[in-house]
């Protein structure tokens, strides 16, 4: 059984990084400094995944969404909107646990040694809700509001994202530094008195030279990335529990999702394994399908007698508490 | 047994929300954005 159950937690990991390797597979990208640019992008990832990252055959589903909230040709997203609802009602955030790069980055660094591995402080729980603002403000509310004068710029990809950072951003600026090619010409170039200065017209998105154009911004994406990667190292997924818009949207899912925690409280012992072994900090037993949850399984593996389970729960069944004891 | 039927409606509703979108032609704004290196994303812009 221990066996068995060792191979189910080995499977999670290889799904993850097939679909991150699949969903990043356009190599041509990474040589030659470009992104896929075919039909594939009219779909999106299930997971966090910078569409500008040189290997990425899907869109991200929050720059998309981003994309169409600020556009004045739509009101309100309803492709987007439906296909991140969509993945929610099947997996819940079974997408963080199974088909997130980025998650999956977090887990390979928490993988990494340290002293004192931090997953339950004081105020762990409240900071939990910081994602959720982000997702009403920076992702919903601001790019629908500053698209007044024309299409609004993506908010939580432009101020956040620490994946685009990590996945698009360190890639083509630092390609641009070592290769120094020659600028593309940008969309609305707008020379400035005796000294040309290129600039890009509010909207534009043409690739033009990042060494022109490295400030603050980039500096400050950079900090956070690089902040939410080290914190990683001594604490599970930090950024999936305090600032992914997108887990948000998934966690609130989690209690009706198809993929979904069950829980045989006949079988149910009481042992507290499943408490120790949750990284996100939650109890199985008293917080079945948490909006926390990511689905990883470790709760599952640690159950002495096999009261939980996990898994696409397709038979209506009835309540556990009306299950007949045995 | 609500719970369990939910996310037959939501993903009901998925669809029809997609395909609305679809023929709104909103599938093209996103492959618009995607196929060009979003310069905000990187940090740039």
């Amino acid at each position: 059984m221990a066996k068995k159950k060792t191979v189910k937690k080995s499977y999670r990991h290889i799904i993850q990084l097939l679909f991150a390797g699949l969903s990043n597979s356009f190599v041509t990208g990474f040589i030659a400094g470009k992104i896929y640019r075919g039909n594939l992008k009219y779909m999106c990832h299930p997971g966090l995944n910078c569409y500008s990252c040189p290997g990425a055959v899907l869109s991200c589903p929050i720059g998309s969404l981003q994309a169409v909230l600020g556009s004045r040709a739509f009101a309100f997203s309803t492709y987007v909107f439906g296909i991140i609802l969509l993945f929610g009602a099947i997996l819940g955030r079974a997408v963080c646990g199974f088909l997130c790069p980025f998650g999956y980055i977090q887990e390979l660094l928490y993988k990494i040694p340290f002293p004192k591995k931090i997953n339950n402080f004081k105020y762990d729980r409240k900071l939990r809700f910081i994602k959720y603002i982000l997702l009403v403000v920076l992702v919903i509310a601001l790019p629908m509001a500053l698209k007044t004068q024309g299409d609004s710029s993506p908010t939580f990809c432009k101020y956040v994202c620490p994946a685009g950072a990590l996945e698009a951003g360190v890639y083509h600026v630092t390609r641009d530094r070592l290769v120094n090619t020659a600028p593309v010409v940008a969309q609305n170039i707008l020379p400035t008195g005796n000294m040309p200065v290129i600039q890009i017209a509010p909207g534009a998105t043409a690739f033009s030279s990042p060494q022109m154009r490295i400030g603050f911004l980039f500096w400050w994406k950079i900090s956070i990335m690089a902040f939410v990667l080290l914190l990683s190292i001594m604490m599970y997924r930090p950024f999936c529990k305090y600032l992914c818009p997108l887990g948000a949207i998934y966690g609130i899912m989690n209690p009706v999702s198809l993929y979904r925690l069950n829980l045989n409280k006949n079988t149910c012992i009481s042992c507290g394994r499943c408490k120790k072994s949750c990284l996100m900090g939650l109890d199985p037993v008293t917080e079945l399908n948490h909006p926390e949850c990511v689905r990883c399984g470790d709760c599952v593996s640690s159950c002495p007698t096999s009261a939980l389970t996990i898994g696409f729960q397709l038979g209506i069944k009835k309540p556990e508490t009306e299950e007949k004891i045995s | 047994m609500k719970k369990q039927r939910a996310w037959i409606v939501l993903s009901i509703i998925a669809v029809l929300l997609i395909a609305v979108g679809i023929a709104a032609n909103e599938p093209a704004t996103v492959l618009k954005k995607a196929i060009n290196i979003c310069l905000e994303c990187i940090g740039i812009g």
